[in-house]
């Protein structure tokens, strides 16, 4: 049973890793590229540390791998959000078939300031006041 | 479990190809750099069924390791790519 159950999770994390490099070559732009990349490497490299946990099944291997899992769960998203945000800056050209990008018109590049698009004069004079939600 | 182990080995190195060839033609410099992200996590994937067909437990420190270099060449591209890298290509 437990040898159907590995086979089972060493297959599909393969054929996950597969999909992400199979979308890292197709895809049009860096942002979907790394929608492509991120998600399922990360899910395939968890999926083939669950079958080492379960192949070893003693205590210091299994603390090994679900701290790998746990890793690389928490640092995947901060160096897609890194890359993304270098690629932002330096120019990265976005699919012609994008539809909406809400950070373009808010943005300046140069000063690095982000508009909430509600900025009068009325709302730049306004001081807080104690009966404002926080 | 032995062909299974090959099957998925097999899968594994024909990804690994396809992000070569990704490295290789990436128009720009972010591109090579998702690229060699995916490469590291793809082998740390590499490792563990390694690990499982040698019975090596000792392998998944390299792993670990592995996990931790990425990370940290991630984080210092970004920082080059954002400070100073070339800006038109």
């Amino acid at each position: 049973m437990i040898e159907f159950v590995k086979q089972g999770l060493i297959l599909s994390g393969a054929i996950f890793m597969f999909l992400a490099s199979l979308g890292l070559l197709r895809l049009p732009d860096l942002l979907t590229r790394m929608h492509a990349t991120t998600k399922a490497a990360t899910l395939g490299a968890t999926l083939i540390m669950l079958a080492v946990a379960l192949h070893f099944a003693d205590v210091a291997m299994v603390t090994r791998a679900f701290a790998i899992i746990i890793f690389i769960m928490m640092t995947a998203p901060v160096a897609a959000h890194v890359i993304g945000r270098a690629g932002y800056f330096v120019g990265a050209k976005l699919w012609s078939g994008t539809v909406k990008d809400e950070l373009r018109p808010n943005y300046d590049p140069l000063t690095h300031e982000l508009k909430s698009g509600q900025e009068t004069a009325a709302n730049a004079a306004r001081q807080p006041r104690d009966d404002d939600a926080d | 479990m032995s062909t299974v182990i090959l099957l998925s080995l097999v899968l594994m190195t024909l990804a690994l190809c396809l992000v070569f060839a990704r490295l290789f033609i990436g128009p720009s410099l972010t591109d090579r750099v998702v690229a060699l992200e995916l490469f590291s996590s793809m082998i740390v994937g590499i490792i563990g069924v390694v690990a499982i067909a040698t019975d090596v437990p000792s392998l998944l420190d390299v792993a670990i390791v592995l996990a931790l270099m990425a990370f940290m060449a991630a984080i210092g591209f970004a920082r080059f790519l954002e400070r100073g890298g070339p800006r038109d290509d």
